[in-house]
């Protein structure tokens, strides 16, 4: 009893600016990791029908390949964007 | 040389999109390696212009191979014959992202040169006013309406479509555009760090050392992963102004 009374006691000692910053530093972790969900997804679908498109036709790979690199591209933007979002929360 | 490298300002992990000291006083060492990777692909085509024997040697090997990829896995499949006339531009931005972000890997640098907004934004809203000029000089104003008004769409449709657009085309594809190559290279950086660190942390302490046998080999892969991905993110850069370019030139497809 005595240990939650101490820690509503810390709680209740957080001012404004702590508060944000635990705020800050909780959501970050959050923001890539729900960031990654649907990239990830995406890539791996989208990779896996780039290699069956080049398995069935060896000979078109060389432009499957280019295609699936700018799709990546593309796919991963919101990973990313995810990615620096959680840096400058935990940084900047 | 390590000197002064070592005597130049380390841009920190706070200062990831502002520039400390702007304007002549902030000249750090991401501006050095900026200024290297500047002069390196300058100094290659200068040397490969040079040579004057039939077969080709050394430098000017490697700058017929490079121009050779920009026209061939670039130009060709993005913007078609009449892109020729880019290769230059599409060149030089390749080996200057590329050289600016193998700074990752090259000792005593240790940080590639697009891991701060900055560097990526230039580059990202240079391509945007190019792609822009492209279209617009290429099929007038009606460009601009085209890409907002996108035809075979009903018009009452257009409420919605036209913000769509507006915000895609012009405000998220330049950002996206910086961001994918920034974001890249800053989680790399990141990562090759945290492993150095946790290298090191292992090396100090004695009962642990034994968990370094598994985090070392998993450094240098890492590395070797992120020379890999330096290259490859020169190349999406390119290729995605490419893209840009073709689409300002031939809207239809």
């Amino acid at each position: 009893m005595s240990s939650i009374t101490a820690a509503a006691q810390v709680l209740a000692q957080l001012d404004a600016d702590a508060q944000k910053a635990a705020d800050a530093a909780s959501s970050a972790g959050f923001a890539y990791g729900l960031a990654a969900i649907g990239p990830g997804i995406g890539i791996g679908y989208l990779v896996g029908q780039a290699v069956q498109a080049m398995a069935r036709q060896p000979e078109s790979a060389g432009q499957v390949q280019t295609t699936m690199f700018l799709g990546i591209a593309f796919t991963e933007a919101l990973a990313l964007i995810g990615f620096v979002v959680f840096i400058l929360l935990k940084f900047a | 040389m390590s000197f002064v490298i070592a005597a130049l300002e380390f841009p920190s992990v706070e200062n990831l999109v502002i520039w400390p000291g702007a304007w002549g006083i902030g000249f750090n060492k991401i501006a050095l390696e900026m200024l290297i990777a500047a002069a390196v692909p300058i100094g290659l085509f200068f040397a490969a212009r040079g040579q004057k024997s039939l077969v080709p040697q050394g430098a000017r090997n490697l700058a017929e191979t490079s121009i050779e990829f920009i026209e061939e896995q670039i130009v060709m499949p993005t913007i078609g014959p009449d892109g020729m006339r880019y290769v230059p531009f599409l060149l030089s931005l390749f080996f200057f992202i590329a050289i600016g972000n193998l700074f990752e890997v090259i000792p005593m640098f240790h940080m590639p040169a697009n891991a701060r907004m900055a560097g990526p934004l230039v580059l990202a809203l240079t391509v945007y006013a190019l792609w822009i000029f492209v279209g617009v000089k290429n099929h007038g104003l009606g460009y601009i309406k085209e890409l907002l008004f996108p035809p075979g769409v009903p018009k009452a449709l257009y409420i919605l479509v036209t913000p769509i657009e507006f915000l895609s085309n012009f405000l998220i594809r330049p950002f996206s555009h910086a961001v994918r190559l920034f974001a890249n290279m800053l989680a790399g950086h990141i990562l090759l760090v945290t492993f150095s660190v946790l290298c090191i942390a292992l090396w100090q302490t004695g009962p642990l050392l034994a968990v370094e046998a598994l985090t070392f080999p998993m450094l240098v892969g890492l590395t070797a992963f992120e020379i890999g991905v330096a290259l490859l993110q020169a190349f999406v850069f390119t290729i995605l102004t490419g893209v840009y370019i073709g689409g300002a030139l031939h809207p239809a497809h």
